[in-house]
């Protein structure tokens, strides 16, 4: 993975005294609030509802053994003893205390992490496939192409107060795995007819209050132009995006208002005007770049015989497990949503935990997912049973991916000061009435997000199911939604009709299961068989 | 009647206006009535709380209970840690939030 060069240590550790003295000003009365919160935010430090939140940046979504045993020791150290991996592959605190932060990101810093861009209207932290440089099905790894992007998005003076935030995501295989079409810009590594490796432009994407999928900008981007390209898109969006009114300011509005065609001639024409101009990195720097993400030294020819006579193990390698692209290895997806848990928390012991076992067991790699579980790349098959005996006295071998108990959720009212309604309570009463393993055989593949409010970082959009959290005169109300999808078949979710109780929309989700067994064809997930029949007979079950 | 709150500038912790200083306890917030705003300019001028704001709540026979949800939240702690509430013994408080 990528390792930092002089300039990046040298950004970062700057970065970091320079906040020390903006909170020493800060807390000896220098600077007020308002003064001190764009440097804040610009440090990953918000307010939220009962402290002080860090974020801290994981970019694409990878990271080694010693940043994540350190993010352990963060939780212990700084905060109450636990982490909450988010939906942006990034991990934030809950009860950071204002004077300790610039000594977190000093301890930060000497592993090549930050906080920067986690917030504000920048180029967010780019994200990524969690099975990047793993996974059998990539065309290539995309994360040197994600590096390139986050070397020149970051502290790119241009684009440092955009009219909203930028987020990027850079996907490489025909599955799509990282939600690409719903980001600002999706981008997509592709290969043409001529062989070469190029870059598939998608724009205007997002979930929040108005959800879009991104269309198609341009087909083929010649990676000596990827970074011109994108340039382009972000100067078209930076000129004309409306700055007047903050719900209409992301990118996707003005994909929309304009039309992708308009759009897409105003880029080209950007894109001509800066080809004039020397601005693309020489190839050699992405080579440069490459040169860290070349892989491990795995073992050839390993057998890819597993011992299954553990029948718990077998259920958590159906469930948990993905094929590599590497015979004899295997991709390890560790659930942070057991039976009742806290959708995405770890513990401090957890995740040195985990940390121990990315160093022992999968080439010192792990990977935080956007469905807000920690992957582990390279797991030799013949080490599976140790790795997921270890993880499940740790309380995290539970084989739930993909299905009713896998749910997203945003930390909703309990913690986030947006919300309107409560997350993770609901997430914890359906996955003890759904996570079962008869249940979730029964039921299979159903990827349900919820939000606490209309800003979606629960993604529930995107969910097969989605429910979001609304204030309904004071109570917490929850509306359901069916039919969205994230992956290579993108699509939105619709609102079924009037909205529930806490308990009420459990229910409801359990009479949408029993049409969706009742009405299910052959191998049909909830989703397939959702498309087919429509939402009627939903309806008519839940609100009879 | 109308109670003020805010955070505490070095911790982030949620504060409640007593009438002489800030408390963690809801429970020893005082009416400010109009006075918010006033008591808002002062205090934040001393930059010990900040991001302070007036919040309607009732008196009853428990104690301070704020109005709407969110700062019965922010009074308690979160609802699926007990642990980490102000009141971590208490199996009950919860049913106080909702």
């Amino acid at each position: 993975m990528y390792k930092y060069d002089e300039y990046d240590q040298q950004m970062v550790d700057t970065r970091v005294e320079e906040f020390r003295d903006q909170v020493r000003r800060r807390l000896s009365g220098e600077l007020t609030e308002d003064q001190f919160k764009p440097l804040r935010l610009q440090n990953g430090l918000y307010l939220q509802l009962h402290a002080y939140m860090l974020r801290v940046a994981v970019p694409y979504g990878t990271l080694n053994s010693t940043q994540m045993k350190l993010l352990g020791d963060i939780a212990d150290k700084y905060d109450r003893g636990y982490g909450h991996f988010t939906t942006r592959q990034n991990i934030q605190y809950n009860w950071i205390k204002l004077e300790d932060t610039p000594d977190i990101l000093a301890e930060l810093a000497k592993v090549e992490m930050h906080a920067i861009q986690t917030s504000g209207n920048c180029i967010r932290n780019i994200s990524s496939d969690q099975f990047a440089g793993a996974a059998a099905d990539e065309i290539i790894d995309p994360r040197p192409y994600a590096e390139l992007l986050r070397q020149w998005s970051s502290f790119h003076p241009e684009f440092l107060v955009l009219p909203r935030k930028f987020k990027i995501a850079v996907i490489a295989s025909e599955k799509d795995r990282a939600a690409m079409r719903l980001h600002d810009i999706g981008i997509k590594m592709v290969r043409n007819d001529a062989g070469e490796i190029g870059a598939q432009f998608y724009a205007g994407g997002g979930m929040g209050r108005t959800p879009m999928i991104a269309p198609l900008i341009r087909d083929f981007v010649p990676l000596n132009q990827l970074i011109t390209f994108a340039e382009a898109c972000l100067r078209v969006y930076n000129r004309y995006g409306r700055r007047d009114n903050k719900y209409k300011a992301r990118i996707k509005i003005l994909v929309h208002e304009l039309g992708r065609d308009e759009y897409v001639r105003q880029v080209e024409e950007e894109f001509a005007h800066l080809l004039t101009q020397p601005i693309e990195p020489p190839l050699a720097e992405l080579e440069r770049i490459k040169a860290h993400f070349t892989g491990p030294d795995f073992e050839q020819g390993l057998s890819d015989e597993l011992d299954l006579r553990d029948p718990d193990f077998r259920l958590w390698v159906g469930r948990n497990t993905t094929a590599h692209k590497v015979p004899g290895y295997v991709i390890a997806t560790v659930s942070l949503k057991p039976v009742g848990g806290i959708p995405g928390d770890a513990s401090a012991d957890q995740i040195r935990l985990m940390a121990q076992l990315g160093r022992d067991y999968s080439f010192d790699e792990l990977r935080v997912t956007h469905a807000q579980n920690i992957v582990l790349p390279h797991v030799r098959k013949a080490d599976l049973y140790t790795v997921w005996k270890a993880l499940d006295e740790a309380g995290l071998g539970t084989a739930n991916l993909d299905t009713l108990g896998d749910i997203i959720a945003c930390p909703g009212l309990d913690y986030c000061s947006l919300a309107n309604a409560r997350s993770i309570p609901v997430a914890q009463k359906i996955s003890e009435r759904f996570g079962s393993a008869e249940k979730q055989a029964e039921i299979g593949e159903l990827k349900l997000k919820i939000s606490g409010c209309i800003n979606a970082c629960g993604h529930h959009h995107a969910g097969h199911i989605g429910i979001l959290g609304v204030d309904k005169k004071g109570l917490e109300n929850y509306q359901l939604l069916f039919g969205g999808s994230e992956g290579a078949d993108t699509s939105l979710a619709k609102i079924i009709g009037p909205g529930f109780t806490e308990d009420g929309v459990v229910d409801a989700i359990e009479k949408a299961t029993q049409v969706y067994l009742a009405n299910k064809q052959g191998e049909e997930r909830f989703l397939d068989t959702y498309r087919r029949i429509g939402m009627d007979p939903f309806k008519e079950a839940i609100y009879g | 009647m109308k109670i003020l709150t805010g955070n505490d500038l070095k911790t982030g912790a949620v504060v409640w206006w007593t009438g002489v200083g800030w408390s963690l306890d809801v429970n020893e917030s005082s009416d400010v009535g109009d006075h918010g705003a006033a008591i808002i300019a002062r205090e934040e001028g001393a930059q010990n709380v900040f991001a302070s704001y007036v919040v309607d709540a009732e008196k009853t026979a428990d104690g301070v209970r704020p109005a709407h949800i969110k700062e019965r939240i922010r009074a308690l702690g979160p609802t699926v840690r007990p642990d980490l509430t102000l009141k971590p013994a208490d199996p009950d408080a919860i049913n106080w939030v909702i």
